[in-house]
């Protein structure tokens, strides 16, 4: 592979063995539609930094940050709530676009992808960022699974439940942000929300389930990656529009199994 | 409290936005079996809710024997609807030790927990209640869904951990309470048998 499309390579690729394991997660918690209006809101938050003269890869990250700390601060868990920060994402994200000098250029970059043009930075942290979510998503699943099954043991034993909560929060917000910033908005909701579907639909263990949809994310993204370069079109609706297939033609051997 | 005492009630007065029903007192220790029976809107559940900060004390109080852990089986449990989680996995993630389960619990654990019946959830969450780590055990309800065989299974679950727990059942079913050997403490009246 020519180095140039190296580091961008190993940024998505990172992306693409976290995000579906991620999304195992949000999905049991019901929060996939989260990671949408996040998406929305870190998009919001680079092009706010790009016009003030601040790096994205701060922007980025303080948008999505803002969402969750709102969302947290108001105990919102709900659908709705996710729906407003998606059309809050929204709306910001196209104003500033609209507005601003090369914002409008940044605002299509940031829904359609920019991973060909991902520096050693995005590298730096996707890799941290699936070093750090390998250590800490084997901690949290048995307590993140514990409070969606037996919901009323953390308050009544007074576990320290906020840590593991705001623990995972946080890596969904980092993985958000960083994802948005490189492989674009769409690509990263994706990422988490597609596997997973599939995963919960056709695996057998939770185990089987994460490896399942580790390995349709990653095997999406490397043939998006190359025929996007070869055909000459943009990445991430190459990426989306793989997903989609793959995803619909593994439910609807599902549903024919099922009956 | 005595040392084998791990929670006392004390002329508690559960509720919401109002109360429900009448205030109770009572001990539950190691090794015992209370059953708490009563009409519908007695305030059974509402006293286990209580307990787990589900809902409001309008009177009374009740203590914890100190560094107690509680489980609680809830009448209305949380199951998402697709999941590909084993029982076994359930179990593992909920730290239950799943050397020896109950016989009639052994053919559940490699399902997938969304395809189980709701009897058969109901008896591997009433396994994961009563073999983790907690030693006051709450159950409400515990045989909602399940059909006579299950019944048994229930029961025989429930007395295979009676020596490491107390447990607080709430049930209305009186023959399964009586199959416990509990003490039953009629909440509309607050009498105690057993």
């Amino acid at each position: 592979m020519d180095e140039l499309f190296l580091r961008p390579f190993l940024t998505g690729l990172c992306l693409a063995l976290f995000l579906p394991w991620l999304g195992n997660l949000l999905r049991l918690r019901d929060e996939w539609f989260a990671t949408l209006g996040l998406a929305h809101l870190s998009a919001a938050g680079a092009m706010l930094a790009q016009a003030l003269g601040i790096s994205i890869l701060v922007g980025s990250p303080l948008g999505a940050l803002c969402g969750a700390l709102a969302k947290l601060a108001v105990g919102a868990r709900s659908n709705a709530a996710y729906g407003v920060m998606m059309l809050a994402g929204w709306s910001a994200t196209l104003l500033v676009a609209a507005n601003g000098g090369a914002g409008e250029a940044l605002g299509h970059a940031l829904i359609d992808g920019q991973l060909y043009f991902s520096g050693p930075a995005e590298a730096l942290i996707a890799c941290l960022l699936l070093v750090g979510g390998a250590v800490l998503l084997p901690l949290l699943t048995p307590r993140l699974i514990a409070a969606v099954l037996f919901p009323a043991n953390e308050k009544v034993n007074r576990l320290p439940a906020w840590r593991w909560h705001l623990g995972f929060e946080c890596l969904v917000v980092i993985a958000v942000a960083i994802a948005t910033a490189s492989i674009g908005l769409m690509a990263c909701f994706a990422l988490l929300f597609v596997p997973a579907w599939v995963s919960f639909g056709r695996a057998v263990s939770w185990r089987q389930g994460v490896l399942l949809s580790i390995v349709l994310g990653l095997g999406c993204y490397v043939v998006a990656f190359f025929a996007a370069l070869r055909f000459d079109q943009p990445f991430g609706p190459v990426l989306v529009g793989l997903l989609v297939m793959a995803c619909l033609g593994l439910r609807a051997g599902l549903s024919r199994r099922h009956g | 409290m005595s040392p084998e005492t791990l929670l006392h009630i004390d002329a508690l007065l559960a509720g919401y936005d109002r109360p429900v029903g009448r205030p109770l007192s009572l001990t539950l220790a190691r090794g015992e079996i209370v059953g708490l029976w009563g009409a519908n809107g007695a305030g059974k559940s509402t006293l286990l809710k209580a307990l787990v900060g589900e809902a409001s004390i309008h009177a009374g109080s009740f203590t914890l024997a100190v560094a107690r852990r509680v489980a609680y089986l809830a009448q209305r449990q949380t199951r998402p609807l697709e999941v590909p989680l084993t029982g076994s996995e359930m179990l593992r993630f909920l730290g239950v030790d799943r050397s020896t389960p109950p016989a009639g619990l052994v053919e559940y654990l490699p399902r997938r927990i969304d395809t189980l019946s709701g009897g058969q959830y109901q008896l591997l969450s009433l396994w994961a209640t009563l073999a983790g780590e907690a030693d006051v055990v709450l159950l409400d309800e515990p045989t909602n869904h399940l059909d006579p065989g299950h019944l048994v299974l229930a029961a025989e679950e429930i007395l295979l951990r009676r020596t490491a727990i107390g447990c607080l059942v709430v049930s209305h079913d009186r023959d399964f309470l009586n199959r416990l050997g509990a003490r039953i403490v009629d909440v509309d009246g607050g009498s105690t048998h057993g």
